[in-house]
């Protein structure tokens, strides 16, 4: 119960800080917005291209502008030395992680929730046809980005490179899941329901969330403090 | 049993050694003061103790357990170089969330009382960033004995502190002495840390050099102990 309560401290305090200043979400929605509307002027999609395209170019908005939201979590506790603080605390590394990457989801699902419908005006799609499938290929990809990029957040935060850093080590492993999504994404736009064909980027995404959240609560710890 | 104890503790950043067969004890409700020149690794010594950093060799009890054990993270105030408290939130949401991750069973009520014991309750809900220096500093001082520590590890805590958040920290930390907190202190501000003290430890090149009660000459001479055992 403690742990929970622990996690949920974290969260709110990191969500508070954050939409008081709105540096990373701005800087987040903003860039994912251009995005969206540079790919739409440069090749003016048609309908059958859009649909081809649609899982890659939203993923690929998503994990570039998910990096700005990504960088700032680890980040925003060096000024005063508040990571210091959150260490010395009587709190486990695990919901210290847990916390910040709650935070981090709930402000990448909002930039995620209002690009989506701009990228339907945009690219005159209809976007909703399997929302409720479509929604939970959000959920699980958007997890997967949130859980490996706050723990590169925390194993960056220290080195002078770091907004450099947690792309260049994120990208790579997140492949897997940026695959995933994005096949289940393009098919669900299109209007393919899951089915036996496709069911295995689901399992896949499932898999990826759930060993790569347990290897992050059992790593965090070492990494903050050594 | 000692409040704090540190046995043939090593600490190496890369090939160098910051901190060298470091032997030192505190007792409860002792005072003691850590001193040397830069770089002669008080604040890495303290680092350890506060549970920030492990030692490469050696042990470091706090209470006889380890500074990581939850437990004894729940005895320890840490005072570092930054204040450790979020620009973003206010003075009362700070020392809320301090609070509560520290499990008090009324994190509001010990927030107000600590900014009335420190003299910003008037500005409770102020933003930290528009807060003046001291005004940080005295919350930073809250920060850290908002949860009632037995054991305060203080680095250069009066470095950079104006005259009130002087007098403030001062009768905290005697009123702490007399309730039988210990205090481990870093500090170049030998005459106000002297004061306090009842051991000193200088530390030289991550050495001890010297280590033992504080005396009549160490108060009237602060450069005493530089003099004498200084750069050996």
């Amino acid at each position: 119960m403690d742990f929970f309560r622990q996690v949920m401290v974290i969260a709110a305090k990191d969500l508070r800080a954050e939409l008081r200043t709105k540096e990373a979400i701005n800087g987040s929605l903003a860039f994912a917005l251009v995005i969206l509307l540079l790919f739409a002027f440069a090749f003016d999609p048609t309908g059958d291209t859009t649909r081809e395209i649609s899982g890659g170019l939203l993923w690929i908005v998503f994990a570039f502008a998910g990096t700005l939201i990504l960088n700032r979590s680890f980040a925003r506790e060096l000024p005063n030395d508040c990571l210091d603080a959150l260490i010395a605390a009587p709190i486990s590394g695990a919901a210290l992680f847990l916390g910040k990457a709650i935070a981090n989801y709930c402000l990448l699902l909002a930039v995620e929730l209002v690009s989506l419908p701009v990228f339907g005006i945009f690219y005159n799609v209809r976007w909703t046809q399997r929302f409720p499938e479509l929604m939970l290929v959000l959920l699980l990809g958007t997890w997967a980005l949130t859980v490996l990029g706050t723990m590169t957040s925390a194993l960056t935060v220290n080195i002078r490179l770091r907004e450099v850093m947690l792309p260049l080590l994120t990208y790579p492993i997140l492949v897997p899941a940026l695959m995933g999504a994005m096949r289940l994404t393009m098919e669900l736009i299109a209007g393919t329901p899951i089915n036996s064909e496709n069911v295995m980027w689901l399992k896949m995404l499932i898999g990826f969330d759930v060993i790569y959240t347990a290897v992050s609560l059992v790593l965090v710890e070492t990494i903050l403090v050594g | 049993m000692n409040a704090v104890a540190v046995d043939g503790v090593w600490k190496f950043y890369g090939d160098y050694p910051a901190l060298r067969d470091v032997k030192l004890e505190a007792a409860a409700g002792t005072c003691l003061a850590l001193i040397g020149r830069n770089g002669a690794g008080k604040t890495t010594l303290l680092r350890i103790l506060g549970g920030f950093s492990r030692p490469g060799r050696g042990s470091v009890r706090i209470c006889g357990a380890a500074p990581r054990d939850t437990a004894t993270r729940r005895r320890i105030g840490f005072i570092g170089h930054g204040i450790s408290v979020y620009d973003e939130l206010s003075a009362i949401e700070n020392l809320t969330l301090f609070a509560r991750l520290y499990g008090l069973r009324e994190p509001r009520k010990a927030a107000t009382e600590w900014l009335e014991r420190t003299g910003l309750d008037r500005v409770a809900g102020g933003l930290v960033r528009e807060f003046s220096r001291g005004m940080r500093q005295r919350l930073a001082v809250a920060r850290a004995f908002l949860h009632d520590p037995s054991v305060l590890l203080l680095d250069e805590p009066f470095t950079a502190l104006d005259d009130r958040a002087i007098a403030v920290l001062q009768r905290l930390l005697r009123e702490g002495l007399a309730e039988g907190k210990t205090i481990v202190m870093s500090t170049h501000q030998l005459r106000e840390a002297l004061e306090l003290a009842t051991d000193v430890a200088l530390l030289n090149r991550g050495k001890v050099a010297f280590s033992g009660p504080r005396t009549p000459e160490m108060v009237a001479d602060p450069g005493f102990l530089y003099a004498r055992y200084g750069e050996g």
